[in-house]
C-alpha cells in the first residue's frame, strides 16, 4: 500500500514535468530550438489566474480558461516578436534568448509590490479534500492532475491527428522546407506551437498552485522537466509524458527508500544514465545521417 | 588606415599582429600593474573578481567559444576547484601545489562529464551537463565530512613556503599574473594544431573528422581545459571570499557564467574580459541607478534580473557577436573611415541547420 501511495504522488508530480515536457517536445519538434523559459511561463500562468480570481473576481473556471487563454496569446507574441527574427541563427542563441526571457519574467513579477516576493495560494474549489479508497488515501489535487493531464493528451492527440493544423504541425516538425513549397504556413503554424507550448505550461502552473504555493521563482521546476523530455526521447509527445512520469515515480520512491539528498538529483541521476545508455530515449526518433 | 601584408604563414599566426598593438597591450599591462596606486581597495577588490572571472570565462570560452560544445553547468567546476583548494589550503599545503590540485581534480571531474558529450550533443549535451551540476551541488552539501555541507566552509589565506599573502594588494597581482599566464596559454593554443582542431570542430564536426580530428580525444580535451581553467578560478575566488558554501555554485552562478562569455562575445579571447567586466559592474551600475529611478521601480527587489534578461535578449537579438562584436565595429569604423558602410559585419541568414537529418 504504502509504494502505491508513493506511486500515485509520484505520478501526480510527473504528470506536471510531463506537461512543462510537452511544451518543451513541442517548441522542439516544430522548430528545433528549445525553449528553458517554459518554467517561467507556467509561473506566469499561475499569476494570471491568481489575477483573474484575487483583483477581477472571476469565478475558478472562467479564471482558468481566461489564464491559459492569455498565455497562449502570450507564447504567440512572445514567437512573434523575439523568436522569430532569429530563426536561422545556432540553436544556442535561443536557448540564451529563452534564459534571458526567463530572467524578465521573474524579474517583473518580483517588481509587482506586495504581491511579487510573497508566495500566494490559488484558491480552488478542491482544496485540502482526500478520497479514501481503502487504506488509501488520495488528494483530489492530485486527482485533478492526472485527470486534466490525461484529457490534455487527449485533446492533443485528437488534433494532431484529426484536424488539418495539427496536421500540417506534424508536416512542418518534419521537413519545414517541403512544407513551404506545399503552401503550409510555416512561420504561422510556429506561432501557434508556442502558443499551445505556453497554453500547456499555463495548465501545469494551475495543476500545480494548489500543491506547491504560487510564489515568483515556482518556474525553477521547469528544469526537472529537462530531464523528463530526454528520458522520453526529445521529439516524442507521448514520451515527454511518460519521461515525466518515470522522473516522478522514480523521485517519489527516491524521496522515500534512499538517504536525503537523492530525491533532488534522482531526476539528473536518471537522465545521465539514460544520456549513457540511450541517447535518443524511449521513445526518440532514429535517424541516419544521409551523406 | 593600417595595411598589413602577409608574405608568409608565420606572419599569420603571430601574436602581435603589429606595432600598434604590441603599444596598447604594453600600456595595458602597465595600467593594471599600477592599478593598485591608482584605485581605491573597493574598487581593486571588484578587478580581482574581475581578474579571476576572466579566467574562467577564457575556459568556458575555449569550450563554447571555439570548440562548440555547451556546458549549463560550469559552476560545478568551479566549485570542485573551490572547495579541493579550501580543503587542502586547510589541511596546510603550499599554494601553488593546492592551486595545481584544484586545477587537475577539476580537469579530471571535467574528463568524466566530457565522457557522455562524446555520444550526445547540441541540447543534450547542455541538459547532460545541467544535470552534472546539480549533482555536484548536492554532493557539495551532503559530503559533510569534507565540504561542511550547507554550513559552509572557511577558507584560509593563501600561504606558500613559509610567507602568507594577506593584503587585498598582493593577492590582486597573483590573480593578474594567473589571468595573464591564462591568456597566453589560450592564445597560444589557439594558433596550435590543438586550437584549430577545436575551431573545426566547433565549425563543423563532420568535415573535421573527415580530416582526421579525432572528435572524441578533442572534446574530451577540451572539457578537460576548460574545467582546469574553471578549477584555477573557483580556486582563487575561495580566496577572495574567504569563505565558501554550496549555494554559491548554484544553476543560476552556472548561467551567470555563460551570460558573460555570451554578453562577451563568442569566440574571441577579448570577450571573456569584457564579458567578466560587465558581470561584475553590472550591480555596481543598477545600485548606483537606483538613486535617480523612481522608488518604485529602483526598490523593486526583482530589478537585476529584469535588467539582466533585457541586456540578454537585446545581445542576442541587435549584437549576436557580443560586445567585442560591438568594439570590432567601432574600430573598423575608425580603421575604414570614412569608407564604412552599415552592413558590413551582417550574417548572412542560413537556413536551419538541423539535428535531426532526414
Amino acid at each position: 500500500m504504502q509504494v502505491l501511495q508513493l506511486v500515485i504522488s509520484g505520478v501526480a508530480q510527473g504528470c506536471i514535468y510531463g506537461l512543462i515536457a510537452l511544451g518543451f517536445v513541442l517548441i522542439y519538434k516544430a522548430t528545433e530550438t528549445v525553449s528553458f523559459a517554459q518554467g517561467e511561463l507556467m509561473m506566469l500562468g499561475a499569476f494570471c489566474a491568481l489575477a483573474a480570481m484575487a483583483f477581477l473576481g472571476f469565478p475558478f473556471w472562467l479564471a482558468v480558461i481566461s489564464a491559459i487563454a492569455a498565455m497562449g496569446v502570450f507564447g504567440v507574441l512572445l514567437e512573434r516578436i523575439v523568436i522569430r527574427p532569429i530563426l536561422g541563427q545556432p540553436a544556442f542563441s535561443i536557448v540564451m534568448l529563452t534564459i534571458g526571457i526567463g530572467y524578465v519574467a521573474r524579474g517583473l513579477i518580483t517588481m509587482i509590490p506586495n504581491i511579487g516576493t510573497e508566495t500566494h495560494t490559488l484558491p480552488v474549489p478542491y482544496k485540502d479534500r482526500v478520497l479514501n479508497l481503502g487504506t488509501l488515501v488520495i488528494n483530489v489535487e492530485q486527482m485533478a492532475v492526472i485527470g486534466s493531464t490525461a484529457a490534455l493528451c487527449l485533446l492533443l492527440y485528437t488534433v494532431f491527428r484529426y484536424s488539418k493544423v495539427g496536421i500540417a504541425m506534424q508536416a512542418a516538425s518534419q521537413n519545414q522546407l517541403a512544407a513551404y513549397y506545399m503552401g503550409i504556413p510555416v512561420k504561422t503554424l510556429n506561432g501557434l506551437v508556442w502558443g499551445l507550448a505556453a497554453g500547456a505550461a499555463a495548465i501545469a502552473g494551475l495543476l500545480l498552485a494548489p500543491i506547491t504555493f504560487v510564489h515568483a521563482n515556482m518556474g525553477f521546476i521547469g528544469l526537472k522537466a529537462f530531464p523528463a523530455a530526454v528520458v522520453g526521447g526529445f521529439g516524442s509527445l507521448p514520451g515527454a509524458i511518460v519521461g515525466g512520469l518515470v522522473i516522478g515515480i522514480v523521485e517519489s520512491l527516491a524521496g522515500f527508500y534512499l538517504p536525503e539528498g537523492f530525491k533532488d538529483t534522482a531526476a539528473y541521476i536518471v537522465v545521465l544514465l539514460m544520456l549513457m545508455i540511450k541517447p535518443n530515449g524511449l521513445f526518440g526518433e532514429k535517424l541516419r545521417k544521409k551523406v | 588606415m593600417r595595411f598589413i601584408f602577409k608574405t608568409d604563414y608565420g606572419q599569420d599566426i603571430q601574436l602581435a599582429k603589429h606595432g600598434g598593438q604590441v603599444f596598447w597591450y604594453g600600456l595595458l599591462l602597465v595600467l593594471l600593474a599600477a592599478a593598485p596606486w591608482l584605485f581605491a581597495e573597493y574598487w581593486l577588490a571588484q578587478l580581482t573578481f574581475v581578474l579571476i572571472y576572466a579566467i574562467v570565462g577564457l575556459g568556458l570560452m575555449l569550450l563554447a567559444g571555439f570548440t562548440g560544445l555547451f556546458s549549463i553547468g560550469h559552476a560545478a567546476f568551479l566549485g570542485v576547484g573551490a572547495y579541493t583548494e579550501a580543503v587542502l589550503v586547510n589541511a596546510g599545503w603550499p599554494f601553488p601545489v593546492s592551486l595545481l590540485m584544484a586545477a587537475g581534480l577539476s580537469a579530471a571531474v571535467g574528463v568524466i562529464v566530457g565522457l557522455p558529450a562524446l555520444r550526445v550533443k547540441g541540447i543534450y549535451l547542455g541538459i547532460a551537463t545541467l544535470a552534472f551540476g546539480f549533482i555536484v551541488e548536492e554532493v557539495l552539501a551532503r559530503w559533510e565530512s569534507v565540504t561542511g555541507g550547507n554550513a559552509g566552509i572557511s577558507v584560509k589565506k593563501p600561504g606558500m613556503f613559509g610567507w602568507t599573502i594577506d593584503s587585498g594588494t598582493g593577492f590582486y597581482f597573483l590573480c593578474l599574473v594567473l589571468a595573464i599566464a591564462a591568456t597566453l596559454i589560450i592564445l597560444n593554443l589557439l594558433r596550435s594544431p590543438t586550437g584549430r582542431a577545436f575551431v573545426a570542430i566547433r565549425d563543423s564536426e563532420i568535415s573535421a573528422q573527415s580530416m582526421g580530428i579525432h572528435l572524441a580525444r578533442y572534446k574530451t580535451l577540451s572539457f578537460a581545459l576548460s574545467a582546469a581553467f574553471a578549477g584555477v578560478g573557483g580556486a582563487l575566488y575561495a580566496h577572495k571570499l574567504s569563505f565558501i558554501s554550496p549555494d554559491q555554485f548554484n544553476i543560476l552562478q552556472s548561467i551567470d557564467l555563460l551570460l558573460m562569455v555570451v554578453i562577451g562575445g563568442l569566440g574571441s579571447v577579448h570577450g571573456a574580459f569584457l564579458g567578466a567586466i560587465f558581470l561584475i559592474s553590472m550591480p555596481q551600475l543598477i545600485s548606483m541607478s537606483k538613486d535617480w529611478l523612481p522608488a518604485a521601480i529602483g526598490q523593486a527587489p526583482g530589478l537585476q534580473g529584469l535588467v539582466y534578461g533585457l541586456v540578454l535578449i537585446g545581445f542576442v537579438l541587435f549584437e549576436p557577436l557580443g560586445l567585442y562584436g560591438r568594439w570590432l565595429k567601432v574600430r573598423t569604423y575608425l580603421q575604414l573611415f570614412p569608407f564604412y558602410r552599415s552592413g558590413l559585419f551582417r550574417r548572412q541568414k542560413s537556413f536551419q541547420k538541423s539535428d535531426r537529418l532526414r
